[in-house]
């Protein structure tokens, strides 16, 4: 197993007085495809939002804990908000590509970052769109606006926007949700590649993907982590009956 | 029973609606029949750039007016339009839902103050000081440009507020997400996104501006020449019709009924472009 690239500790989360989280402790190694599974309302999205603050976003809400990113508590002062979201990058659950052309969306995050390295917009939104399996499809229309691609090259453009900045950890929300089999193919072909480069955390649209795609597992189940453990072993002998349950099929 | 019922209710709905469109097509009709004339006599080049306004001797040109409405227009849209988009963007981006709820309502208040209220409080209070620090008359350009600035602001924020609370939330998630900071995605992705909306509050705005008469007539000085500064008093085609039209008769009130014409066309071009924006973005 990898060092770990973060580290949960003793995570509480609230909307106004529900609570979405309860004592969730947990640690992500780095580079491998981290899958969250657990039905509707587990907390899976809030636990990915908190990852990379998108959170804050929401009035209302408060968190209690600790979440590590390289040793370091991100919801400390001194962490830069954006800082964070540039290294830790967010993929939706339904597409969301801004008003703009295909080739806009991805170079747009870029211009806003000063980069280190000397190479040209085009080259990293080419380098992006291969990453994430859309190149081939949209060279020839780098122009045209976003909403005219279907909603598998969408999505798969969202990932490229997100992987153009380098981050280290991408963390994605049902992205297969509502995509045609080929696009999720695309998208699991391509987070098996990128692993090389980045942590991933994905909250799959089901188990079959979730033992397709990852090396570790974590089960949760209203807000509470169950069970958390290698791929295999999860799948072929989870020790707790709810997520026995789960995987085959008796709820969620 | 039930089923007449149902039918009466809903004829009685139309023959309200139709009464409201026959309002429009009546009043089109009689400025156009009762104006027409006098265009046709004086020829429509004459009368539109014509410098001489002098119904007593058969001078009917209304240039200085068109020029007096586009300057004292352009003047309110120069102040009014940052005013209000910024304000706009305050309102929906940073204002706590309470203040949000303390803003929106005094903003409707201001659209709600009578016309005559800002022409009076022009008169007495922005037109000295223009006059004491600025020089000239104090009635003029920019006493109207100010106040009218003034009255267009509640089109403009309540407008633009709308459209950019209507974005889909993915837009700003999806730009914060990439690390973004909150005033680049209200700029770069926010603004443009919420465009069409935004230019067709500012339209009406400026239609509002365009059409509005009881302020001009008290703090433009309706002075009928072409001014040299923002210092200098104007006359717009509003004024025209509402200072003389006490008085006039015959082929003067005709050529008032054709500045109406002129007034008509310019507000429903603008008032078109401004339906065509909002119909484009909701494809």
């Amino acid at each position: 197993m990898n060092r770990n690239k973060i580290i949960i500790k003793d995570l509480n989360f609230y909307y106004d007085d529900k609570q979405a989280i309860r004592d969730l402790r947990l640690n992500i190694p780095a580079n491998e495809v981290f899958s969250v599974i657990g039905p509707a309302n587990s907390g899976i999205t809030t636990l990915l939002r908190t990852l990379n603050r998108l959170c804050d976003l929401t009035p209302g809400t408060r968190i209690e804990g600790e979440i590590l990113l390289d040793n370091k508590n991100i919801y400390s002062e001194e962490i830069s908000i954006t800082e964070l979201r540039r290294r830790v990058g967010f993929v939706f659950d339904v597409p969301t590509p801004l008003p703009m052309s295909i080739f806009d969306n991805v170079a747009y995050g870029l211009r806003l970052v000063r980069r280190k390295n000397k190479k040209t917009p085009l080259e990293s939104v080419e380098t992006a769109l291969r990453q994430a399996a859309l190149w081939d499809e949209v060279k020839e229309r780098l122009k045209s606006p976003a909403m005219s691609l279907s909603g598998g090259q969408q999505q798969r453009l969202c990932l490229a926007r997100v992987l153009a900045l380098e981050p280290e950890v991408v963390l994605l929300d049902r992205p297969c949700s509502g995509l045609d089999p080929i696009s999720t193919a695309k998208i699991e072909e391509s987070l098996t590649e990128l692993k090389k480069q980045v942590t991933i955390i994905i909250s799959p649209h089901n188990t079959q993907q979730a033992a397709r795609i990852s090396d570790r597992v974590a089960f949760m189940l209203d807000g509470r982590l169950i069970e958390e453990g290698a791929n295999i072993e999860v799948f072929s002998s989870p020790k707790d009956k709810r997520t026995s349950d789960y995987i085959t099929g008796r709820f969620g | 029973m039930k089923k007449f019922k149902e039918k009466l209710s809903g004829r009685i709905f139309f023959i309200l609606a139709l009464s409201t469109i026959s309002a429009l097509v009546l009043i089109t009709i009689f400025i156009f029949v009762e104006g027409m004339p006098l265009i046709a006599e004086v020829g429509l080049f004459n009368f539109i750039f014509g410098m001489v306004w002098s119904p007593s001797q058969g001078h009917f040109g209304i240039f200085p007016m068109i020029v007096g409405t586009v300057s004292v227009t352009f003047g309110a849209a120069l102040i009014g339009i940052p005013v209000g988009i910024c304000c706009s963007i305050f309102m929906a981006e940073f204002a706590p839902a309470r203040m949000r709820s303390i803003f929106r309502p005094a903003i409707q208040l201001l659209a709600g103050i009578p016309s005559v209220v800002y022409g009076f409080w022009g008169l007495i209070y922005i037109v000295p000081i223009i006059r004491d620090r600025l020089g000239g008359p104090g009635l003029s350009v920019l006493a109207g440009s100010v106040i009218l600035a003034i009255m267009i602001l509640p089109t403009i924020i309540s407008i633009s507020e709308v459209s950019i609370m209507a974005l889909p939330r993915h837009y700003k998630e999806g730009a914060l997400a990439l690390g973004m900071t909150h005033w680049q995605t209200i700029w770069r992705v926010q603004l443009p996104a919420a465009k069409s909306g935004i230019v067709a509050g500012v339209i009406l705005g400026i239609g509002r501006a365009v059409g509005e008469t009881m302020v001009v007539i008290m703090v433009l000085g309706n002075a009928v020449a072409l001014p040299e500064s923002i210092l200098d008093p104007v006359r717009t085609l509003t004024t025209n019709i509402g200072i003389e039209m006490g008085y006039a008769a015959g082929k003067h009130q005709q050529a008032l009924f054709a500045t109406g014409i002129v007034l008509f066309i310019l507000i429903m071009i603008l008032n078109i472009t401004a339906q065509i924006i909002t119909r484009r973005k909701s494809k």
